[in-house]
């Protein structure tokens, strides 16, 4: 027996094993204490809240949702609010960190200057702090309803948000959006079909301006062929505020401020340090090879830097949704807001309701990092 | 020999650990209470006339009020508090987590936090009714004029559910802006975030005097629900719920018995043998508690009784200068009316 356990390979499976059990009994103990000290304070358990009446009002809410409505329904709001922050925050802070991380190289001493500054500013100040001055310092400061902004007559800014007109939702407005989904499938394909053609022939297709073309020419199409029955509704100031048209909230405007210049800083950074990464003999070879800038940075510089620059960025775009939920400083009715927040308060159920959102985020999370891996493992180098 | 040792106790420790079963938090919060040395009492500590720090950094108020009578009857002192600042949406978890040992935060009682959180309502010592605070500028007269105004309120409170049941009822719509502490919520109601503030009359008033300008904002006439705030503890622990609710019921019976902080000395000498059971001079009240028989007497010495203490945080001594009401006691026109010591 003795023998056995001097064995270095049984030992190590012992305490592996021993290591499990414990953890096992640790997270069984810590589960059973929970229960039973719920269950002799009198504390409702389980699920049932969920199909509740929630009883309370949410401001912006891309479903339809009123006061009767149940706890559960609440969830789904939050959760498509806090999925409308992440994917418009996601875009944003990709294009201008693309664009910074770019300048931030510049030869021009200027611009490379002013990006640089741009990084070093918003980078080292907290984000909640950036969030509340977005939130109080400058959207706060905008004027009331009726002294608002106005930008012919179309937009209005005020301290209670931008607005600003929206179509109404018939027949030619779903042509004209269902024209560029069609325009920009064609433009792919288009593209996919010109490298073919240029690597069996070796000539150049100019996909650009047909791909503009399509751009313009499919919704004018679709416009005539939809009925040609585009109706604006403006926003009008009645009574206590503005109606008609779409509104921005100053907590959704502060919240993508904030979340889009700060990720935008650290995106910018992953771009940076993936194109200098790329060894300076590639861009020479490239030269040697007699292509022009443009094409050595397109054809051999981005690619091997974007392969660098993806793991970065992946985590700063899990970082910005799960940073989303400082929305609960401005009141942005996302998912911790409204359902960690005011639900919880309402029905009390905190395990329940934590452990859900907390796995909200863990499947955002995941969702999105096992797509940004999938298109890391597609960008990789093909080793011949 | 050595390793066999640290098997033998690894797998002792698994096992031990296996069979423990739940242990239960301990349900007796006044040994609890005794043993630190101080009560953990959770408060708003921002909302002028019920928990607000002081410019000499003490906490005052009518809810700060129980909490140090408490630790008086608890105690014989009331400065063993120790305060836990909390916002609406912290509160009542942060009392079934045991963080604190009761809640005196303007807290009201409805039927769902008194039946299904595993709380406790141990009182009422402020009745109060929710309405709303406008500009003067608007030129609203009746809250019936809102239709379509913008709303700040403080998330996690009954008031984001009357509002919401209020312009249901009446066919008008609002637009909700909702924070989490009173301070933002007045901060975006200043700023003109929002056209309306609403909340409970009392912490109307205590707000408005926050305001720059207090004179252009109005509160409407309108009430538009019951708010009966009290003082909530753990459900389960019946001996501290009654140390809390008698501490309460003692101050508003030696309101009614006109024992006050200036007479208390000289009234443990009378005659009436009311005020003999409340001061523990006949009788052995406390100590049913689990207290000392006249565990009454530190309190009306160092806090008062329920009329000084509203009328010095709330009433005519405070800025809010807010009439009693219907917090006067139920032979004064009011319903404050406390169960008898006997």
């Amino acid at each position: 027996m003795l023998a056995l356990l001097r064995n270095q390979k049984v030992r190590g499976i012992l305490f592996q094993f021993l290591t499990v059990v414990g953890l096992v009994a640790f997270l069984w103990y810590i589960g059973n204490n929970t229960v039973a000290n719920i269950e002799q304070r009198g504390i409702q358990t389980g699920f049932d809240f969920l199909s509740g009446t929630a009883g309370f009002g949410i401001d912006q809410s891309p479903i339809s949702y009123t006061e009767e409505d149940t706890h559960g329904r609440v969830f789904w709001v939050g959760l498509l609010n806090t999925l409308i922050i992440a994917f418009v925050g996601i875009v944003l802070a990709t294009l201008l960190g693309l664009v910074i991380g770019i300048l931030r190289l510049s030869k021009n001493w200027l611009i490379a200057k002013l990006a640089r500054t741009y990084v070093d500013f918003f980078r080292n100040i907290p984000l909640l702090l950036q969030l509340l001055f977005w939130y109080n310092v400058v959207l706060r400061a905008m004027p009331s309803p009726k002294q608002s902004y106005a930008f012919f007559d179309m937009f209005f800014i005020n301290n209670r948000g931008l607005y600003f007109p929206l179509p109404d939702y018939n027949t030619t407005f779903f042509m004209i959006l269902g024209s560029f989904v069609v325009a920009l499938m064609a433009s792919l394909a288009l593209n996919r079909w010109s490298n073919k053609r240029k690597e069996n022939t070796g000539q150049d297709f100019a996909v650009l301006p047909w791909a503009l073309g399509m751009f313009i020419l499919f919704p004018i199409l679709a416009y005539f062929l939809g009925g040609a029955n585009l109706v604006f509704s403006f926003p009008a100031l009645m009574g206590f505020n503005f109606k008609g048209g779409k509104t921005l909230s100053p907590e959704f405007l502060a919240l993508t401020f904030a979340l889009t210049i700060y990720t935008a800083t650290f995106i910018a950074e992953a771009v940076r340090s993936g194109i200098e990464a790329v060894s300076h003999g590639q861009k020479e070879a490239a030269t040697s090879l007699g292509l022009s800038n443009y094409q050595s940075l397109k054809l051999v510089v981005l690619p091997q830097a974007i392969r660098i620059a993806i793991p970065p960025i992946i985590n700063q775009y899990l970082n910005l949704t799960k940073n989303s939920s400082l929305a609960t400083a401005v009141g942005y009715p996302e998912i911790v807001t409204v359902f960690a927040g005011t639900s919880l308060n309402q029905v009390g159920q905190a395990i329940e309701i934590i452990m859900m959102t907390m796995l909200v985020y863990l499947f955002i999370s995941l969702a999105v990092s096992a797509l940004l891996n999938w298109f890391n493992h597609k960008m990789k180098i093909k080793e011949r | 020999m050595m390793l066999r040792s640290t098997i033998v106790k690894m797998s002792l420790a698994t096992v031990a650990v296996l069979s423990f079963g739940s242990t239960t938090l301990s349900a007796d919060t006044l040994s609890d209470v005794q043993k630190n040395g101080f009560v953990k009492c959770g408060v708003d500590g921002g909302l002028p006339g019920f928990s607000e720090v002081g410019s000499d950094g003490v906490y005052k108020g009518i809810d700060v009020d129980l909490c140090r009578a408490v630790a008086a009857a608890v105690f014989g002192d009331a400065k063993k508090v120790k305060y836990v600042a909390l916002n609406a949406k912290e509160r009542l978890t942060a009392l079934q987590s045991g963080e604190i040992d009761m809640l005196s935060r303007n807290t009201t009682w409805t039927f769902t936090r008194d039946a299904s959180l595993g709380l406790n309502f141990a009182g009422v010592n402020y009745y109060d009714g929710q309405g709303f605070m406008v500009n003067k500028k608007l030129g609203v007269k009746s809250a019936k004029e809102l239709d379509g105004a913008s709303i700040c309120l403080q998330t996690g409170t009954t008031t984001e559910l009357n509002v919401a049941d209020y312009f249901r009822s009446n066919k008008m719509k609002y637009k909700l802006v909702s924070y989490d502490t009173n301070d933002q919520v007045l901060k975006g109601y200043e700023t003109g975030r929002c056209d309306v503030l609403t909340s409970d009359q009392s912490q109307l008033y205590g707000l408005r005097i926050k305001l720059a300008k207090p004179d252009e904002s109005i509160v409407l006439p309108e009430v538009i629900s019951k708010e009966p705030l009290g003082p909530v503890v753990r459900q389960g622990d019946d001996k501290w719920f009654d140390i809390v609710k008698w501490t309460l019921y003692g101050m508003l019976n030696a309101e009614e018995a006109g024992v006050t902080t200036a007479n208390v000395d000289a009234m443990l000498k009378t005659d009436n043998p009311d005020i003999k059971r409340l001061l523990g001079v006949e009788g052995q009240l406390g100590e049913q508690l689990g207290l000392k028989k006249d565990f009454m007497v530190p309190v009306l010495k160092q806090v008062g009784n329920y009329g000084e203490s509203f009328e010095a945080t709330v009433g005519v001594g405070s800025p809010l200068k807010i009439a009693r009401g219907y917090n006067a006691l139920w032979n004064k026109g009011g319903i404050q009316y406390a169960p008898p010591f006997r």
